[in-house]
């Protein structure tokens, strides 16, 4: 089941189209990749969901019904451009933030004890925020983002300006708030962590979807019939054996085996390729190349963006 | 509503609990009540002693009981237990006068019968009191040589001389009117709802932009409406600025009775010193000119301040006039702050804000000469120049038939600060997410008109 459905929505600007006639579906429980180049529309469609702008036309539903301001509370939103305020105090900010979201200020206050806790941040309670490096502040905001315990989490470039083991530690979170029972909507240009941590995504190119679904869907879509076959023997003689229905994209050497990379033509199957390198080389692995998702988000807008111009 | 409170909440603690905050209003009773009774105290307490040269150039004319012939002014001048005068028949050039032992030195010319005009010179200028009695002495013996040279008796020009005391009686309660000196009072009003205009405005503004420059304003309007965030900044702020008023005038008038039971230990029974009026400025009519001059103007001042002037009125008047014009204006500085990326890009909005409110100012500087003119009755009408004209017209004080004016002028200003604090809305809404672009007044009109 859907836990927000987004369905035709339009919004201009006074200049330009931001969103045309998107349409998107958030499976529960999912992590769902929100994609596209800077300029794409996704932080408009972000806004749209936290019910900061209105759309021109279209519908928002929240687990099937229309969205309203009720669900507010439900909604945790930690935004690409994120501050606090820099001469408040970080405990008395993070419990103004939670209560602004609706919550009781003692459940608050446990709540917050528990992810300082986790955090191993305590001694940070009455430093202002200005004493604090930009991670240690992403921290904060990230703890004030979920605090009220969201069954709907939307972060934007989450991972921007942390170290690597904080990095970690927030994908660690990210996944554990999934396995609560929370959907989390992740709109970032980090495809890695695309491919590590979402199952669904969109990917939004000139105000239009332009892709969506499963990752494994996707990525399965874009699969070109492309595999490496690694070998002990002659590169000539493997060469040699190819006919018209294979193509050589590439081959390089990897633990004294050699690896070509393949591409299939004409339909032929991995047992064609496998039936003519067996009788001239010692093969010892055969893997398809699945493309990333990286390489499906450059082909996807680039091809895009010449077929509108 | 509950998040409104919250933020109005946070808005008030955060700046009240300002060291910037607490200074202000500790060292701004502690400034009023000083320069109050500085002032005073300087007025009354020019308790040095003069020793007055009198350089009396004038002829010399035998008037002496022995015949001897001496100049007009010739010991003629009284000397007090403050000044001193000493007599010479030539002046001192003013190096000379500055090496000697006197203090001031009365230039009496030859032809003071027909040009009348003395010069004092001084090293240190001596009060007012010092140097309008040094005047009037003067002026009493001219009078008496024009007298003698006319053959005119003095008992019979005492008689003639009047000195009229013209009194501005209203007609609608036909009381002795003070309107001159209640609009006084009301232009203190005026000039504070001024300051407190301008002083909490820019606080809105700077709020808005700094919430709008470290981004955490994205946020907070995903928990609240932008309505809702810029309502309660405003309010906030108000209540910080009504906390000062509210402590100032507390603090103030601590500060002043302290300070008076301390200096003028005489006036700390404010009520026994206004009963004394009476009888003083009995006293005075029968001793001319001499120094109780000065005390009678004193009472008159406590009079006014304690008796004339409607506080209540004035006390209620200036929290609605200031909460009035304050939604009014600092709905507009939200706006701004909402516009702009920086403090520098403000100018270009700040001027049309700030032109009405020191046009206000200025009018009610008029109001001062002239209380009922035309300029003054309609700026204490129109919303956003009433806030600092009405008040000098509130305490002049109203009757039944202008008291219209009163209510037109307040109603207005309600329609229109909830016109402004709509205008200011919309433009707040889209401002607060614009980053990196050149506002310009068209683009602010976009705003305006596009729908939520």
């Amino acid at each position: 089941m859907a836990i927000l459905e987004a369905v035709n929505i339009v919004k201009n600007y006074a200049n330009h189209v931001a969103l045309n006639n998107v349409s998107i579906s958030v499976p529960e429980k999912s992590i769902f990749g929100l994609l596209g180049p800077n300029g794409a529309g996704k932080t408009t469609l972000i806004r749209i969901i936290n019910q900061i702008t209105g759309p021109d036309s279209g519908e928002l539903l929240f687990a099937g019904r229309p969205l309203t301001p009720e669900h507010i509370e439900k909604i945790g939103y930690l935004p690409e451009e994120r501050g606090l305020y820099k001469k408040m105090a970080v405990g008395e900010q993070a419990l103004y933030l939670a209560m602004l979201k609706g919550m009781e200020k003692r459940e608050a206050l446990k709540r917050l004890r528990e992810w300082f806790e986790r955090f191993e941040i305590q001694g940070w309670w009455d430093k202002k925020v200005e004493e604090l490096s930009k991670g240690m502040a992403q921290k904060v905001q990230f703890i004030t983002t979920v605090l009220h315990a969201p069954s709907f989490i939307i972060l934007d470039e989450p991972f921007s300006g942390f170290d690597p083991i904080n990095t970690n530690l927030i994908r660690e979170e990210i996944m554990r708030l999934r396995d609560e029972g929370a959907t989390i909507m992740l709109s970032t240009h980090n495809m890695a962590s695309v491919e590590q941590i979402c199952t669904d995504i969109a990917l939004i190119n000139n105000a239009e979807v332009v892709l969506n679904g499963s990752v494994k869907d996707v990525r399965s879509r874009f699969k070109e019939g492309v595999y490496d076959i690694a070998f002990h023997g002659e590169m000539l003689a493997f060469t040699n054996s190819l006919w018209t229905n294979f193509e050589l994209v590439s081959h390089r050497m990897e633990d004294e085996m050699r690896i070509a990379r393949i591409r299939l033509l004409n339909k032929a199957k991995v047992n064609d390729l496998l039936q003519s390198a067996i009788s001239v080389v010692d093969v010892q692995a055969v893997n398809e190349v699945v493309p990333g998702m990286n390489d499906i988000f450059i082909k996807v807008v680039e091809s895009n963006t010449t077929s509108n111009e | 509503m509950n998040k409104t409170r919250l933020i109005i909440q946070r808005e008030y603690l955060s700046r009240v609990k300002k060291p910037s905050f607490i200074i202000m209003t500790l060292l701004g009773p502690v400034l009023i009540a000083g320069l109050l009774s500085l002032g005073i105290w300087l007025g009354m307490s020019d308790s040095g002693i003069y020793n007055v040269l009198v350089s009396d150039l004038s002829p010399e004319v035998a008037n002496d009981s022995l015949g001897k012939s001496q100049p007009f002014f010739w010991n003629k001048l009284k000397d007090t237990s403050q000044i001193k005068f000493t007599y010479a028949n030539q002046g001192l050039s003013n190096a000379e006068f500055d090496s000697s032992s006197y203090d001031l030195m009365l230039v009496l010319r030859s032809d003071i019968l027909t040009i009348t005009e003395a010069e004092l010179v001084f090293r240190k200028l001596p009060s007012l009191k010092v140097r309008s009695y040094i005047k009037s002495q003067t002026e009493k013996v001219i009078e008496e040589m024009k007298l003698a040279d006319k053959n005119i008796d003095k008992e019979i020009y005492d008689s003639i001389r009047t000195d009229l005391d013209l009194i501005s009686v209203d007609v609608a309660d036909g009381s002795r009117s003070t309107k001159q000196e209640q609009a006084m009072v009301g232009f203190g009003f005026a000039v504070l709802i001024y300051i407190f205009i301008f002083l909490y405005g820019v606080q809105v503004m700077r709020g808005v932009m700094e919430e709008k420059s470290n981004r955490i304003v994205e946020v907070i309007i995903s928990s609240v409406r932008p309505f809702q965030l810029m309502m309660g900044k405003i309010v906030g702020v108000a209540l910080v600025g009504l906390t000062q008023f509210l402590l100032w005038v507390i603090l103030t008038f601590g500060l002043f009775t302290v300070a008076a039971a301390i200096f003028f230990p005489e006036f700390s029974n404010a009520q026994h010193m206004v009963e004394q009026q009476v009888q003083l400025t009995e006293s005075v009519a029968q001793q001319a000119s001499q120094e109780p001059m000065q005390q009678a103007a004193m009472n008159e001042i406590i009079e006014l301040l304690l008796y004339r002037v409607n506080w209540p009125v004035m006390i209620g008047m200036f929290i609605f006039y200031f909460l009035g014009g304050y939604l009014l204006f600092a709905s507009l500085f939200a706006a701004v702050g909402a516009a702009v990326d920086n403090e520098t890009d403000t100018q270009q909005f700040m001027l049309p804000i700030t032109i009405p409110l020191v046009f206000g100012f200025i009018v009610s500087e008029f109001a001062l000469t002239n209380p009922e003119g035309a300029a003054v009755f309609w700026f204490s009408i129109v919303p956003l120049t009433s806030p600092v004209v009405m008040m000098v017209r509130v305490a002049m004080g109203f009757d039944a038939s202008t008291v219209w004016q009163l209510f037109l002028s307040m109603s207005l200003l309600v329609a229109g600060f909830l016109f402004t604090v709509w205008l200011a809305a919309k433009i707040y809404r889209v401002g607060i997410l614009m980053y990196g672009k050149k506002v310009s007044y068209k683009e602010l009109w976009k705003w305006i008109r596009y729908s939520s």
